[in-house]
Protein backbone atom coordinates (compact mmCIF):
# COMPACT_ATOMS: atom_id res chain seq x y z
CA UNK A 1 0.00 0.00 0.00
CA UNK A 2 2.98 2.13 0.77
CA UNK A 3 3.70 4.87 -1.80
CA UNK A 4 0.12 4.80 -2.85
CA UNK A 5 -2.02 7.74 -3.60
CA UNK A 6 -4.62 7.64 -1.27
CA UNK A 7 -8.21 8.75 -2.66
CA UNK A 8 -10.18 11.07 0.11
CA UNK A 9 -13.62 12.49 -0.64
CA UNK A 10 -12.89 15.25 1.34
CA UNK A 11 -11.81 18.79 -0.91
CA UNK A 12 -11.08 21.92 -0.22
CA UNK A 13 -12.50 24.88 -2.16
CA UNK A 14 -9.40 27.27 -1.93
CA UNK A 15 -11.76 30.11 -3.04
CA UNK A 16 -14.00 29.69 -0.15
CA UNK A 17 -11.65 29.01 2.70
CA UNK A 18 -10.16 31.81 4.67
CA UNK A 19 -7.93 29.50 7.19
CA UNK A 20 -9.94 30.27 10.09
CA UNK A 21 -8.94 27.03 11.48
CA UNK A 22 -11.73 25.87 12.99
CA UNK A 23 -11.50 22.91 10.84
CA UNK A 24 -7.97 22.54 11.86
CA UNK A 25 -8.93 22.34 15.97
CA UNK A 26 -11.65 19.91 15.22
CA UNK A 27 -9.80 17.31 12.92
CA UNK A 28 -9.32 14.20 15.52
CA UNK A 29 -6.10 12.84 13.26
CA UNK A 30 -4.60 16.57 13.67
CA UNK A 31 -4.10 16.02 9.72
CA UNK A 32 -5.16 19.70 8.57
CA UNK A 33 -2.58 22.51 8.45
CA UNK A 34 -2.74 26.14 7.38
CA UNK A 35 -0.78 26.81 4.05
CA UNK A 36 -0.76 29.99 2.30
CA UNK A 37 -3.99 30.92 4.01
CA UNK A 38 -5.89 27.76 3.07
CA UNK A 39 -6.57 24.63 5.11
CA UNK A 40 -4.43 21.58 3.65
CA UNK A 41 -4.92 17.89 4.39
CA UNK A 42 -2.77 15.23 5.35
CA UNK A 43 -3.84 12.02 2.56
CA UNK A 44 -1.87 9.81 4.85
CA UNK A 45 -3.55 11.36 8.36
CA UNK A 46 -6.99 11.97 6.96
CA UNK A 47 -9.67 9.15 7.63
CA UNK A 48 -12.72 10.93 5.79
CA UNK A 49 -14.66 11.56 9.08
CA UNK A 50 -16.08 14.98 7.49
CA UNK A 51 -16.03 16.55 11.02
CA UNK A 52 -13.78 19.23 9.06
CA UNK A 53 -16.91 19.90 6.42
CA UNK A 54 -19.42 19.98 9.47
CA UNK A 55 -17.36 22.89 11.17
CA UNK A 56 -16.53 24.89 8.08
CA UNK A 57 -17.92 28.08 8.64
CA UNK A 58 -18.08 28.99 5.02
CA UNK A 59 -19.20 25.56 3.42
CA UNK A 60 -15.26 25.35 1.87
CA UNK A 61 -15.18 21.61 2.30
CA UNK A 62 -16.97 19.91 0.03
CA UNK A 63 -17.61 16.16 -1.40
CA UNK A 64 -17.00 14.87 -4.95
CA UNK A 65 -20.19 15.18 -6.91
CA UNK A 66 -21.97 12.62 -8.21
CA UNK A 67 -21.49 10.33 -11.20
CA UNK A 68 -25.36 10.18 -11.92
CA UNK A 69 -25.00 11.01 -15.34
CA UNK A 70 -24.08 7.25 -15.97
CA UNK A 71 -27.04 6.03 -15.12
CA UNK A 72 -27.71 6.50 -18.59
CA UNK A 73 -25.34 3.70 -19.88
CA UNK A 74 -27.52 0.73 -18.03
CA UNK A 75 -30.62 -1.04 -18.60
CA UNK A 76 -31.11 -2.00 -15.23
CA UNK A 77 -30.15 1.38 -12.91
CA UNK A 78 -30.15 0.13 -9.45
CA UNK A 79 -30.23 2.89 -6.81
CA UNK A 80 -29.10 1.90 -3.15
CA UNK A 81 -29.94 4.05 -0.25
CA UNK A 82 -29.66 3.59 3.68
CA UNK A 83 -32.52 3.78 5.55
CA UNK A 84 -31.71 6.89 6.90
CA UNK A 85 -32.36 8.66 3.39
CA UNK A 86 -36.11 7.85 4.20
CA UNK A 87 -35.16 9.02 7.83
CA UNK A 88 -34.34 12.96 7.00
CA UNK A 89 -37.56 13.43 4.86
CA UNK A 90 -40.25 15.06 6.49
CA UNK A 91 -42.85 12.78 7.69
CA UNK A 92 -45.47 14.54 5.62
CA UNK A 93 -43.75 12.80 2.48
CA UNK A 94 -45.09 9.38 2.60
CA UNK A 95 -42.50 6.23 1.75
CA UNK A 96 -44.46 5.18 -1.26
CA UNK A 97 -43.72 9.08 -2.64
CA UNK A 98 -39.96 9.07 -1.95
CA UNK A 99 -39.95 5.79 -3.68
CA UNK A 100 -41.84 7.19 -6.83
CA UNK A 101 -39.52 10.19 -7.24
CA UNK A 102 -36.84 7.92 -7.21
CA UNK A 103 -38.30 6.47 -10.06
CA UNK A 104 -38.89 9.49 -12.01
CA UNK A 105 -35.37 10.30 -11.66
CA UNK A 106 -34.30 7.12 -13.69
CA UNK A 107 -34.06 4.01 -11.88
CA UNK A 108 -35.35 1.36 -12.71
CA UNK A 109 -35.20 -0.63 -9.17
CA UNK A 110 -35.02 0.53 -5.43
CA UNK A 111 -32.88 -1.67 -2.95
CA UNK A 112 -32.27 -0.07 0.84
CA UNK A 113 -29.30 -1.41 1.98
CA UNK A 114 -30.25 -2.80 5.07
CA UNK A 115 -31.98 -5.63 3.30
CA UNK A 116 -31.28 -8.49 4.08
CA UNK A 117 -29.39 -7.55 7.13
CA UNK A 118 -29.57 -10.60 8.55
CA UNK A 119 -27.14 -12.28 5.98
CA UNK A 120 -24.19 -10.40 6.85
CA UNK A 121 -25.08 -10.06 10.77
CA UNK A 122 -24.77 -13.92 10.52
CA UNK A 123 -21.77 -13.53 8.74
CA UNK A 124 -19.89 -10.96 11.26
CA UNK A 125 -21.07 -13.46 13.68
CA UNK A 126 -19.24 -16.00 12.21
CA UNK A 127 -16.21 -14.32 11.88
CA UNK A 128 -16.25 -13.74 15.74
CA UNK A 129 -14.92 -17.37 15.84
CA UNK A 130 -11.48 -16.99 14.25
CA UNK A 131 -10.46 -13.96 16.63
CA UNK A 132 -7.86 -14.92 19.01
CA UNK A 133 -8.80 -12.32 21.59
CA UNK A 134 -10.71 -9.33 22.15
CA UNK A 135 -13.95 -7.84 20.93
CA UNK A 136 -14.69 -8.38 17.37
CA UNK A 137 -14.58 -4.58 15.92
CA UNK A 138 -17.18 -3.81 13.51
CA UNK A 139 -16.21 -3.15 9.74
CA UNK A 140 -19.33 -1.41 9.67
CA UNK A 141 -17.70 2.36 9.58
CA UNK A 142 -14.70 3.29 7.06
CA UNK A 143 -14.20 6.32 8.67
CA UNK A 144 -13.29 4.23 12.26
CA UNK A 145 -12.28 1.68 10.29
CA UNK A 146 -9.06 4.06 8.54
CA UNK A 147 -8.72 5.47 12.53
CA UNK A 148 -7.95 2.05 13.46
CA UNK A 149 -5.54 1.12 10.92
CA UNK A 150 -3.69 4.63 11.04
CA UNK A 151 -3.90 5.27 15.10
CA UNK A 152 -4.53 2.17 16.65
CA UNK A 153 -1.97 -0.37 14.58
CA UNK A 154 -2.29 -3.42 16.85
CA UNK A 155 -6.33 -3.29 16.93
CA UNK A 156 -6.87 -3.95 12.99
CA UNK A 157 -6.72 -7.70 13.68
CA UNK A 158 -9.94 -7.25 15.99
CA UNK A 159 -11.72 -5.64 13.05
CA UNK A 160 -14.29 -8.78 11.40
CA UNK A 161 -13.31 -9.19 7.39
CA UNK A 162 -16.53 -8.79 6.52
CA UNK A 163 -17.32 -6.11 3.84
CA UNK A 164 -20.11 -3.11 4.56
CA UNK A 165 -23.75 -3.01 4.17
CA UNK A 166 -23.78 -1.59 0.95
CA UNK A 167 -21.79 -4.12 -0.99
CA UNK A 168 -24.66 -6.77 1.12
CA UNK A 169 -27.29 -4.93 -1.29
CA UNK A 170 -25.27 -4.31 -4.33
CA UNK A 171 -24.41 -8.63 -4.20
CA UNK A 172 -27.89 -9.08 -3.09
CA UNK A 173 -29.62 -6.83 -5.95
CA UNK A 174 -27.52 -8.20 -8.74
CA UNK A 175 -28.46 -11.81 -7.92
CA UNK A 176 -32.12 -10.70 -8.02
CA UNK A 177 -31.97 -9.16 -11.51
CA UNK A 178 -29.65 -12.12 -12.64
CA UNK A 179 -32.43 -14.30 -11.55
CA UNK A 180 -34.76 -11.97 -13.84
CA UNK A 181 -33.01 -12.44 -16.33
CA UNK A 182 -30.29 -9.80 -16.61
CA UNK A 183 -26.97 -9.58 -17.40
CA UNK A 184 -24.51 -8.43 -15.33
CA UNK A 185 -23.02 -6.05 -17.14
CA UNK A 186 -26.46 -4.23 -18.04
CA UNK A 187 -26.77 -4.06 -13.87
CA UNK A 188 -25.35 -0.19 -13.09
CA UNK A 189 -24.97 -0.18 -9.14
CA UNK A 190 -25.42 3.65 -7.54
CA UNK A 191 -24.85 3.90 -3.91
CA UNK A 192 -26.35 7.04 -2.29
CA UNK A 193 -23.80 7.98 0.31
CA UNK A 194 -24.48 9.77 3.75
CA UNK A 195 -21.35 10.77 4.44
CA UNK A 196 -17.51 11.21 3.15
CA UNK A 197 -15.58 8.10 4.47
CA UNK A 198 -18.28 5.40 2.96
CA UNK A 199 -17.55 7.86 -0.68
CA UNK A 200 -13.84 7.42 -0.12
CA UNK A 201 -14.40 3.72 0.88
CA UNK A 202 -16.28 3.12 -2.27
CA UNK A 203 -13.64 4.72 -4.62
CA UNK A 204 -10.55 2.97 -2.43
CA UNK A 205 -12.19 -0.08 -0.58
CA UNK A 206 -10.22 -0.39 2.63
CA UNK A 207 -9.56 -4.59 2.44
CA UNK A 208 -10.72 -5.56 -0.78
CA UNK A 209 -9.80 -5.36 -4.54
CA UNK A 210 -12.64 -2.77 -6.00
CA UNK A 211 -15.84 -2.27 -5.34
CA UNK A 212 -19.04 -3.78 -6.56
CA UNK A 213 -20.53 -0.25 -7.14
CA UNK A 214 -21.03 1.75 -10.65
CA UNK A 215 -20.80 5.13 -8.42
CA UNK A 216 -21.59 7.08 -5.82
CA UNK A 217 -24.24 9.36 -5.18
CA UNK A 218 -24.33 12.36 -2.80
CA UNK A 219 -27.27 12.21 -0.53
CA UNK A 220 -27.21 15.69 -0.21
CA UNK A 221 -27.66 16.65 -3.63
CA UNK A 222 -29.72 13.41 -4.02
CA UNK A 223 -32.20 15.07 -1.13
CA UNK A 224 -32.51 18.64 -3.35
CA UNK A 225 -33.39 16.18 -6.63
CA UNK A 226 -35.95 14.22 -4.97
CA UNK A 227 -37.52 17.33 -3.32
CA UNK A 228 -37.83 18.49 -7.13
CA UNK A 229 -39.76 15.48 -8.36
CA UNK A 230 -41.50 14.57 -4.87
CA UNK A 231 -45.44 14.06 -6.41
CA UNK A 232 -48.79 15.31 -4.93
CA UNK A 233 -50.13 11.59 -4.34
CA UNK A 234 -48.87 7.91 -4.82
CA UNK A 235 -49.53 6.80 -8.41
CA UNK A 236 -47.43 3.43 -8.39
CA UNK A 237 -46.89 0.95 -5.88
CA UNK A 238 -43.71 0.73 -5.00
CA UNK A 239 -43.99 -1.73 -1.72
CA UNK A 240 -42.70 -4.73 -3.64
CA UNK A 241 -38.98 -2.84 -3.71
CA UNK A 242 -39.29 -2.97 0.09
CA UNK A 243 -40.22 -6.77 0.82
CA UNK A 244 -37.26 -7.89 2.32
CA UNK A 245 -36.78 -4.97 4.66
CA UNK A 246 -36.39 -5.46 8.20
CA UNK A 247 -37.28 -4.00 12.00
CA UNK A 248 -33.48 -4.43 12.58
CA UNK A 249 -32.40 -3.31 9.31
CA UNK A 250 -34.20 0.05 9.56
CA UNK A 251 -32.15 0.66 13.07
CA UNK A 252 -29.10 -0.54 11.75
CA UNK A 253 -27.20 2.70 11.17
CA UNK A 254 -28.33 4.18 14.06
CA UNK A 255 -26.67 3.86 17.54
CA UNK A 256 -26.96 0.19 19.44
CA UNK A 257 -28.27 -1.33 16.04
CA UNK A 258 -25.23 -3.62 15.22
CA UNK A 259 -24.56 -4.01 19.14
CA UNK A 260 -28.03 -5.64 19.41
CA UNK A 261 -27.60 -8.41 17.31
CA UNK A 262 -24.99 -9.92 19.88
CA UNK A 263 -26.92 -10.84 22.89
CA UNK A 264 -24.63 -10.52 25.77
CA UNK A 265 -21.31 -8.53 26.18
CA UNK A 266 -21.59 -5.99 23.30
CA UNK A 267 -20.90 -1.99 23.32
CA UNK A 268 -21.93 1.03 20.50
CA UNK A 269 -20.18 4.36 20.70
CA UNK A 270 -20.43 7.32 18.82
CA UNK A 271 -18.79 9.85 17.28
CA UNK A 272 -15.10 10.09 16.43
CA UNK A 273 -13.63 12.24 19.54
CA UNK A 274 -15.97 9.20 22.11
CA UNK A 275 -14.33 6.46 20.04
CA UNK A 276 -10.46 7.74 20.19
CA UNK A 277 -10.73 7.82 24.18
CA UNK A 278 -12.46 4.20 23.97
CA UNK A 279 -9.92 2.76 21.80
CA UNK A 280 -7.11 4.39 23.95
CA UNK A 281 -8.84 2.42 26.99
CA UNK A 282 -9.21 -1.08 24.84
CA UNK A 283 -5.47 -0.85 23.71
CA UNK A 284 -4.29 -0.74 27.77
CA UNK A 285 -6.97 -3.19 28.38
CA UNK A 286 -9.00 -1.02 30.89
CA UNK A 287 -12.36 -2.01 29.82
CA UNK A 288 -14.68 -5.15 30.76
CA UNK A 289 -14.11 -8.14 28.58
CA UNK A 290 -16.29 -7.69 24.98
CA UNK A 291 -17.42 -9.83 22.77
CA UNK A 292 -18.49 -6.59 20.24
CA UNK A 293 -17.99 -3.53 19.76
CA UNK A 294 -19.91 -1.33 17.38
CA UNK A 295 -18.21 2.11 16.62
CA UNK A 296 -19.38 4.87 14.37
CA UNK A 297 -18.05 8.03 13.57
CA UNK A 298 -21.17 10.23 13.80
CA UNK A 299 -22.97 11.19 16.49
CA UNK A 300 -26.33 9.28 16.68
CA UNK A 301 -24.37 6.78 14.13
CA UNK A 302 -25.52 7.52 10.23
CA UNK A 303 -28.58 9.74 11.05
CA UNK A 304 -25.54 12.52 12.31
CA UNK A 305 -24.38 11.59 8.50
CA UNK A 306 -22.32 14.77 6.94
CA UNK A 307 -24.43 14.49 3.79
CA UNK A 308 -27.58 14.29 5.39
CA UNK A 309 -29.67 17.06 5.42
CA UNK A 310 -32.12 18.07 8.87
CA UNK A 311 -31.50 17.26 12.51
CA UNK A 312 -30.18 13.81 13.40
CA UNK A 313 -32.59 13.10 15.72
CA UNK A 314 -35.62 14.42 13.99
CA UNK A 315 -34.14 11.66 11.53
CA UNK A 316 -33.53 8.56 14.28
CA UNK A 317 -37.23 9.16 15.69
CA UNK A 318 -38.81 8.41 12.17
CA UNK A 319 -36.17 5.58 11.64
CA UNK A 320 -37.40 4.48 14.90
CA UNK A 321 -41.32 4.81 13.92
CA UNK A 322 -41.25 3.32 10.57
CA UNK A 323 -38.85 0.52 12.16
CA UNK A 324 -42.05 -0.43 14.00
CA UNK A 325 -44.39 -1.04 10.73
CA UNK A 326 -41.42 -3.28 9.40
CA UNK A 327 -41.42 -6.91 10.31
CA UNK A 328 -38.57 -8.41 12.27
CA UNK A 329 -35.19 -9.63 9.87
CA UNK A 330 -35.61 -13.41 10.76
CA UNK A 331 -39.72 -13.47 9.58
CA UNK A 332 -37.66 -12.30 6.09
CA UNK A 333 -36.97 -14.98 3.57
CA UNK A 334 -36.10 -13.94 0.40
CA UNK A 335 -36.34 -16.66 -2.28
CA UNK A 336 -34.47 -17.56 -4.84
CA UNK A 337 -31.62 -16.05 -4.35
CA UNK A 338 -29.43 -18.40 -2.03
CA UNK A 339 -27.77 -16.87 0.96
CA UNK A 340 -25.05 -18.78 0.65
CA UNK A 341 -24.07 -17.14 -2.76
CA UNK A 342 -24.45 -13.82 -1.49
CA UNK A 343 -22.62 -14.39 1.88
CA UNK A 344 -19.70 -15.37 -0.04
CA UNK A 345 -19.01 -12.57 -1.61
CA UNK A 346 -19.12 -10.61 1.90
CA UNK A 347 -15.88 -11.95 3.20
CA UNK A 348 -13.09 -9.20 2.69
CA UNK A 349 -9.46 -9.39 3.75
CA UNK A 350 -8.27 -8.51 6.76
CA UNK A 351 -7.59 -5.12 7.19
CA UNK A 352 -4.11 -4.33 7.32
CA UNK A 353 -2.67 -1.54 9.83
CA UNK A 354 -0.86 1.51 8.52
CA UNK A 355 0.60 3.70 11.58
CA UNK A 356 0.90 6.95 10.07
CA UNK A 357 1.89 8.77 13.94
CA UNK A 358 5.19 6.89 14.35
CA UNK A 359 8.18 9.76 14.76
CA UNK A 360 10.87 7.63 12.66
CA UNK A 361 11.45 3.90 11.18
CA UNK A 362 14.87 4.00 13.15
CA UNK A 363 14.28 4.01 16.75
CA UNK A 364 17.70 6.25 17.46
CA UNK A 365 16.30 8.52 15.15
CA UNK A 366 12.65 8.21 16.72
CA UNK A 367 14.18 8.77 20.17
CA UNK A 368 16.12 11.96 19.12
CA UNK A 369 12.83 13.53 17.81
CA UNK A 370 10.58 13.05 20.81
CA UNK A 371 13.23 14.54 22.73
CA UNK A 372 13.69 17.75 20.70
CA UNK A 373 9.70 17.94 20.24
CA UNK A 374 9.86 17.79 24.16
CA UNK A 375 12.53 20.37 24.38
CA UNK A 376 10.90 22.78 21.67
CA UNK A 377 7.45 22.00 23.66
CA UNK A 378 9.90 24.47 26.99
CA UNK A 379 10.13 26.75 24.69
CA UNK A 380 6.24 27.19 22.77
CA UNK A 381 3.81 29.46 24.78
CA UNK A 382 1.55 26.18 25.40
CA UNK A 383 -2.06 27.86 24.67
CA UNK A 384 -2.78 26.24 21.60
CA UNK A 385 -3.80 29.18 19.79
CA UNK A 386 -2.94 28.09 15.88
CA UNK A 387 -1.42 30.86 14.89
CA UNK A 388 1.53 29.25 13.53
CA UNK A 389 -0.47 27.12 11.19
CA UNK A 390 -0.85 23.99 13.12
CA UNK A 391 -3.63 22.89 15.25
CA UNK A 392 -1.91 22.90 18.74
CA UNK A 393 1.99 23.92 20.22
CA UNK A 394 2.81 19.84 20.18
CA UNK A 395 1.51 19.30 16.73
CA UNK A 396 4.03 22.40 15.51
CA UNK A 397 7.14 21.06 17.64
CA UNK A 398 6.26 17.41 15.83
CA UNK A 399 6.04 19.84 12.49
CA UNK A 400 9.29 20.93 13.10
CA UNK A 401 11.21 18.00 14.00
CA UNK A 402 10.00 16.70 11.21
CA UNK A 403 11.52 19.28 8.81
CA UNK A 404 7.80 20.74 7.72
CA UNK A 405 7.76 23.79 10.30
CA UNK A 406 10.23 26.17 11.57
CA UNK A 407 10.46 27.53 15.04
CA UNK A 408 9.90 31.07 13.89
CA UNK A 409 6.63 29.60 12.75
CA UNK A 410 5.22 30.52 16.57
CA UNK A 411 4.10 34.31 16.38
CA UNK A 412 5.31 33.85 20.35
CA UNK A 413 8.80 33.25 19.69
CA UNK A 414 9.03 35.22 16.67
CA UNK A 415 8.16 38.71 18.49
CA UNK A 416 10.79 37.10 21.15
CA UNK A 417 13.38 36.93 18.16
CA UNK A 418 12.26 40.75 16.70
CA UNK A 419 13.10 41.90 20.30
CA UNK A 420 16.05 39.55 20.58
CA UNK A 421 17.52 40.75 17.18
CA UNK A 422 18.00 37.12 15.66
CA UNK A 423 15.04 37.93 13.05
CA UNK A 424 14.40 40.89 11.04
CA UNK A 425 11.12 42.31 11.15
CA UNK A 426 10.42 41.88 7.68
CA UNK A 427 11.50 38.27 6.93
CA UNK A 428 9.46 38.04 10.03
CA UNK A 429 6.13 39.24 8.10
CA UNK A 430 6.98 37.28 4.68
CA UNK A 431 7.36 33.93 7.37
CA UNK A 432 3.99 34.95 8.20
CA UNK A 433 2.27 35.37 4.62
CA UNK A 434 3.90 32.20 3.99
CA UNK A 435 1.28 30.35 6.79
CA UNK A 436 -1.92 33.20 6.46
CA UNK A 437 -1.47 33.91 2.71
CA UNK A 438 -0.91 38.14 1.73
CA UNK A 439 -4.32 39.12 1.93
CA UNK A 440 -4.36 38.34 5.59
CA UNK A 441 -2.83 41.36 6.16
CA UNK A 442 -5.09 43.86 4.33
CA UNK A 443 -7.76 46.05 5.93
CA UNK A 444 -10.87 44.24 4.43
CA UNK A 445 -14.23 45.44 5.75
CA UNK A 446 -15.77 42.14 4.14
CA UNK A 447 -13.54 39.69 5.27
CA UNK A 448 -15.34 36.64 6.77
CA UNK A 449 -14.66 35.15 9.80
CA UNK A 450 -14.34 36.90 13.35
CA UNK A 451 -17.93 38.51 13.09
CA UNK A 452 -20.20 36.20 15.50
CA UNK A 453 -19.21 33.21 13.77
CA UNK A 454 -20.49 30.28 14.78
CA UNK A 455 -23.39 31.33 16.68
CA UNK B 1 21.36 9.74 25.85
CA UNK B 2 17.87 8.76 27.10
CA UNK B 3 14.59 11.08 27.10
CA UNK B 4 13.01 11.56 30.44
CA UNK B 5 9.54 11.90 31.68
CA UNK B 6 8.25 12.55 35.41
CA UNK B 7 4.30 12.50 36.56
CA UNK B 8 3.32 13.49 40.07
CA UNK B 9 0.27 10.98 41.70
CA UNK B 10 -1.34 12.21 44.97
CA UNK B 11 -2.66 9.68 47.37
CA UNK B 12 -6.24 9.22 46.75
CA UNK B 13 -6.71 10.44 43.47
CA UNK B 14 -8.04 7.16 41.77
CA UNK B 15 -9.38 8.75 38.96
CA UNK B 16 -6.11 10.71 37.59
CA UNK B 17 -4.27 7.06 38.01
CA UNK B 18 -3.89 6.37 34.09
CA UNK B 19 -2.34 9.70 33.05
CA UNK B 20 1.04 8.66 33.43
CA UNK B 21 0.85 5.12 31.68
CA UNK B 22 -1.10 7.29 29.19
CA UNK B 23 1.36 9.49 28.12
CA UNK B 24 4.13 6.58 28.50
CA UNK B 25 1.68 4.78 25.45
CA UNK B 26 2.14 7.48 23.40
CA UNK B 27 5.87 7.99 23.68
CA UNK B 28 6.35 4.17 23.07
CA UNK B 29 3.72 4.18 19.81
CA UNK B 30 5.98 7.39 18.23
CA UNK B 31 8.98 5.55 18.76
CA UNK B 32 7.49 2.53 16.75
CA UNK B 33 7.48 0.39 19.59
CA UNK B 34 6.17 -3.03 19.52
CA UNK B 35 2.70 -3.16 20.39
CA UNK B 36 2.55 -6.15 22.65
CA UNK B 37 5.75 -4.68 24.81
CA UNK B 38 4.03 -1.57 24.97
CA UNK B 39 0.66 -2.84 26.80
CA UNK B 40 3.28 -4.70 29.20
CA UNK B 41 4.82 -1.23 30.14
CA UNK B 42 1.21 0.27 30.04
CA UNK B 43 -0.44 -2.23 32.53
CA UNK B 44 2.80 -2.35 34.64
CA UNK B 45 2.53 1.55 35.12
CA UNK B 46 -0.84 1.56 35.84
CA UNK B 47 -0.64 -0.93 38.49
CA UNK B 48 1.91 1.05 39.87
CA UNK B 49 -0.17 4.42 39.72
CA UNK B 50 -3.40 2.83 41.82
CA UNK B 51 -0.48 1.13 44.30
CA UNK B 52 0.37 5.00 45.17
CA UNK B 53 -2.94 6.13 44.84
CA UNK B 54 -4.27 3.68 46.96
CA UNK B 55 -1.58 3.41 49.68
CA UNK B 56 0.46 6.44 49.38
CA UNK B 57 0.24 10.68 50.47
CA UNK B 58 2.28 11.01 47.25
CA UNK B 59 4.19 10.12 44.71
CA UNK B 60 5.58 10.23 41.22
CA UNK B 61 6.15 8.71 37.97
CA UNK B 62 9.86 8.89 36.57
CA UNK B 63 10.18 7.27 32.94
CA UNK B 64 13.44 6.76 31.33
CA UNK B 65 13.42 5.96 27.32
CA UNK B 66 16.60 4.58 26.02
CA UNK B 67 17.40 3.20 22.83
CA UNK B 68 16.80 -0.55 23.85
CA UNK B 69 14.31 -0.39 26.71
CA UNK B 70 12.16 1.33 29.40
CA UNK B 71 13.09 2.35 32.87
CA UNK B 72 10.67 2.97 35.11
CA UNK B 73 10.91 4.35 38.49
CA UNK B 74 7.78 5.16 40.82
CA UNK B 75 8.66 7.17 44.31
CA UNK B 76 6.18 6.93 46.70
CA UNK B 77 6.29 8.54 50.52
CA UNK B 78 4.20 6.37 52.09
CA UNK B 79 3.70 3.37 54.68
CA UNK B 80 6.37 1.35 53.09
CA UNK B 81 5.80 -2.33 52.51
CA UNK B 82 6.62 -4.60 55.64
CA UNK B 83 7.00 -7.79 53.92
CA UNK B 84 7.84 -7.24 50.35
CA UNK B 85 7.79 -11.43 49.33
CA UNK B 86 4.14 -11.58 51.12
CA UNK B 87 3.19 -8.02 48.96
CA UNK B 88 4.34 -10.17 46.11
CA UNK B 89 1.71 -12.62 46.34
CA UNK B 90 -0.75 -12.87 44.20
CA UNK B 91 -4.12 -11.99 46.42
CA UNK B 92 -2.50 -10.58 48.92
CA UNK B 93 -3.56 -7.17 49.78
CA UNK B 94 -3.23 -4.57 52.71
CA UNK B 95 -6.10 -2.11 50.59
CA UNK B 96 -8.57 -0.43 52.55
CA UNK B 97 -11.82 -1.60 52.72
CA UNK B 98 -12.87 2.06 50.47
CA UNK B 99 -9.76 1.41 48.22
CA UNK B 100 -11.39 -2.00 47.63
CA UNK B 101 -15.07 -0.97 47.28
CA UNK B 102 -14.18 1.41 44.85
CA UNK B 103 -12.45 -1.97 42.59
CA UNK B 104 -9.15 -1.86 43.42
CA UNK B 105 -6.73 -3.68 45.98
CA UNK B 106 -7.58 -6.91 44.91
CA UNK B 107 -3.73 -7.79 45.60
CA UNK B 108 -2.62 -8.49 42.03
CA UNK B 109 -0.73 -5.43 41.71
CA UNK B 110 2.68 -5.60 42.27
CA UNK B 111 2.85 -9.16 40.99
CA UNK B 112 1.23 -7.72 37.77
CA UNK B 113 4.12 -5.76 37.40
CA UNK B 114 6.73 -8.73 38.21
CA UNK B 115 4.51 -10.36 35.25
CA UNK B 116 4.69 -8.00 32.65
CA UNK B 117 8.24 -6.44 32.97
CA UNK B 118 11.76 -7.48 33.02
CA UNK B 119 13.31 -6.49 35.93
CA UNK B 120 11.45 -5.73 38.79
CA UNK B 121 13.54 -4.21 42.25
CA UNK B 122 11.59 -2.69 45.20
CA UNK B 123 13.23 -0.72 47.94
CA UNK B 124 11.07 0.39 50.96
CA UNK B 125 11.51 1.63 54.37
CA UNK B 126 8.52 1.25 56.95
CA UNK B 127 6.66 4.58 57.18
CA UNK B 128 8.68 6.42 55.04
CA UNK B 129 7.93 5.15 51.38
CA UNK B 130 8.80 2.48 48.59
CA UNK B 131 10.75 2.57 45.47
CA UNK B 132 9.69 0.40 42.38
CA UNK B 133 12.51 -0.05 39.28
CA UNK B 134 11.11 -2.30 36.65
CA UNK B 135 12.82 -2.06 33.43
CA UNK B 136 11.03 -3.40 30.16
CA UNK B 137 12.87 -4.48 26.89
CA UNK B 138 11.36 -3.34 23.41
CA UNK B 139 12.52 -6.69 22.04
Amino acid sequence: MKGKTKYHALKVDTEKCFGCTHCMKICPTEAIRIVDGVATIDQYRCVDCGNCLRACPVDAFYVEQNQLSHIEDFKYRVVLFPSVFIGQFSEIYSEGRIYEALLRLGFTHIFEVEQPALWLMESIKESSQELAEGPLISSFCPAIVRLIQSKYPSLTRNIAPRKAPHDLAAHFAIEQLKMQGANESEIGIFYVSPCSAKMAAVNQPVAEKESIVTGVINMKDLYNRIMRLLPANETTDTSGFRQYLSREGILWSLPRGEASWFKKRSMAIDGIHNVVKFLERLENDEVPKLDFLELKSCNQGCAGGILLTGNRFLTVERLQKRALRYPKASQINPEGVRKETVQKKLISDNVEPRPVFVLDQDRTRALEKMKKINNILCHLPGIDCAGCGAPNCHALAEDIVQGKARMTDCIFLQNKFIKELKVKPDKACANLERIWGKKRFEADCNKKGGRNEGF
Amino acid sequence: MALELVFQIEGGDFSNAGKASSQIKKVLKQLNIDTRIIKRVVVAVYEAEVNVAAHAHRGQVKALFGETEVEVVVTDQGPGIENIEQAMQPGYSTASKEVREMGFGAGMGLSNIAKNTDNLHIESEVGKGTILTFRCNYS
